[in-house]
C-alpha cells in the first residue's frame, strides 16, 4: 500500500503535463484551497471536540458504550463506535470530531482507530445530502430514498468493522 | 447542530456532576478546544497536498474521461434516462466527480441531474430520483483524504493503509443501496 500515494502523485502529474496543464501552478492553487479549508474547519472542530472530550471524560460516552456494547458486539463493530454510528448520517463535522478523537485516543493504527476512519472514509452525511438535492429537484414526498439510504449506512459500517478485523485483526 | 452541541453539553454535565467528575469536565472542555486546533493544524499539510492533486485531476479533464467510461454501467442503473443526454451527462460527470473525491464538483453536478429528473413530477421523487439520492449518500470517494490527514496527525506509520478496507466498505454499502433502492421500488407505492 505504501507505492499508492506516491503513484498518484507520479500519474496525476504525467497525465497532466501530457494534457497541457500547468501542473506546478495548479497544485499549489488547490493547495491553497486545501489550507482555505483547513481554516475554515477549525472554529467547528473547536467546539465539537470541546463537547466530546467532555463527554469522555464525564463518563458519558463509556455508559452508553456499555448499554449498548452486546448488541454491537454481537454484530462485531467495536462498541467504541456508538457514538459514531449515532452522529455520522447527521452531522459531517460532529462525526469527525468523534471519529478524530478515537482516532487520537486509541490510536490512529489500532482496531478502534482504524474501524473509525474506515467508518469516516466509506460512509456520508446521509440527511444533509438527502436535504440538498431533494432541496433543489423541490420534492416534497422522498417515499423510500431515506430507508434505503439508511440501509446503505449500516452496511457500510458493518462492513467496516469487518474489513477491518478481517484485514488487520 | 445546535441541538447535538446541548446534548453533548448537556450530557456530560449530567453525567459528570452524577459520577462527581465535574472538575475532569471542566479541565476536558478547554482540553478539547485546544486539541480542535492542534488537529487542523496538523492537517493542513496533506489537506493542502490532496486538494492540490485533486485541482490537477479536475483540469486535466479526468472527470470528464471518467465519467464517459461510467456511463454504460449507469445507463443500466437509470432505465427511465437512458436515452436522455442531458441527465445521463449529468449523472456520469457526478459519479466521476464523487470517486475522485471532488464534493465540491460533484455537488452541483448530482443537483442539477435531480432537477431535470424531477420535471413535471409534481414533488413526488421518482425512481431514479430515489436512486441518485441513495447513490450520493453512500460515499464511494476512492481516496478519504480528509481521514488520511487525521490519521498522519495522530502520528499513523502509514495513513493511507486504510485504503482497501475503505474501497471494501464503500462497495458493500453502496451495493446494499442500490439493491435496498431496487427493491423498495417495487413495494413503495
Amino acid at each position: 500500500m505504501s507505492m499508492v500515494v506516491p503513484c498518484i502523485l507520479l500519474g496525476v502529474t504525467a497525465w497532466g503535463v501530457s494534457r497541457g496543464v500547468d501542473v506546478w501552478s495548479t497544485l499549489v492553487e488547490g493547495g491553497g484551497e486545501g489550507l482555505r479549508t483547513a481554516v475554515r474547519m477549525v472554529p467547528s472542530l473547536v467546539g465539537l471536540l470541546c463537547g466530546v472530550y467532555m463527554l469522555r471524560a464525564s463518563g458519558a460516552l463509556e455508559l452508553l458504550e456499555g448499554a449498548i456494547a452486546p448488541l454491537l458486539g454481537w454484530v462485531g463493530i467495536p462498541p467504541q463506535m456508538v457514538g459514531l454510528l449515532v452522529v455520522r448520517p447527521i452531522s459531517g463535522s460532529a462525526a469527525l470530531g468523534l471519529g478524530a478523537e478515537l482516532i487520537e485516543n486509541y490510536g490512529p493504527d489500532s482496531l478502534v482507530g482504524r474501524t473509525a476512519a474506515v467508518m469516516l472514509g466509506s460512509t456520508e452525511t446521509t440527511f444533509y445530502t438527502v436535504a440538498v438535492y431533494f432541496g433543489a429537484a423541490k420534492i416534497h414526498r422522498t417515499r423510500y430514498a431515506i430507508p434505503a439510504a439508511l440501509c446503505a449506512d449500516a452496511a457500510g459500517f458493518l462492513a467496516a468493522s469487518w474489513a477491518v478485523k478481517w484485514l488487520f485483526g | 447542530m445546535s441541538w447535538i452541541w446541548m446534548v453533548m453539553v448537556g450530557a456530560s454535565i449530567l453525567c459528570g456532576a452524577a459520577t462527581g467528575r465535574m472538575d475532569e469536565v471542566a479541565g476536558a472542555a478547554l482540553e478539547g478546544a485546544n486539541a480542535g486546533v492542534e488537529l487542523c493544524l496538523a492537517m493542513v499539510g496533506v489537506m493542502c497536498l490532496w486538494m492540490g492533486v485533486m485541482k490537477v485531476m479536475e483540469k486535466s479533464g479526468l472527470v470528464g474521461g471518467l465519467s464517459r467510461c461510467l456511463r454504460p454501467v449507469l445507463s443500466r442503473l437509470y432505465p427511465q434516462h437512458s436515452g436522455d443526454e442531458r441527465i445521463m451527462g449529468a449523472v456520469s460527470a457526478n459519479v466521476a466527480a464523487n470517486l475522485l473525491g471532488l464534493g465540491n464538483a460533484a455537488t452541483p453536478l448530482g443537483m442539477r441531474a435531480a432537477q431535470l429528473m424531477a420535471e413535471g413530477a409534481g414533488g413526488v421523487a421518482s425512481d431514479s430520483l430515489c436512486m441518485l439520492v441513495v447513490c450520493n449518500t453512500a460515499s464511494i470517494q476512492l481516496i478519504p483524504a480528509t481521514v488520511a490527514s487525521i490519521r498522519q496527525a495522530a502520528g499513523s506509520v502509514s495513513a493511507f493503509d486504510i485504503l482497501p478496507a475503505v474501497w471494501l466498505a464503500s462497495a458493500v454499502s453502496v451495493t446494499v443501496g442500490i439493491v435496498a433502492a431496487k427493491v423498495m421500488a417495487r413495494m413503495w407505492r
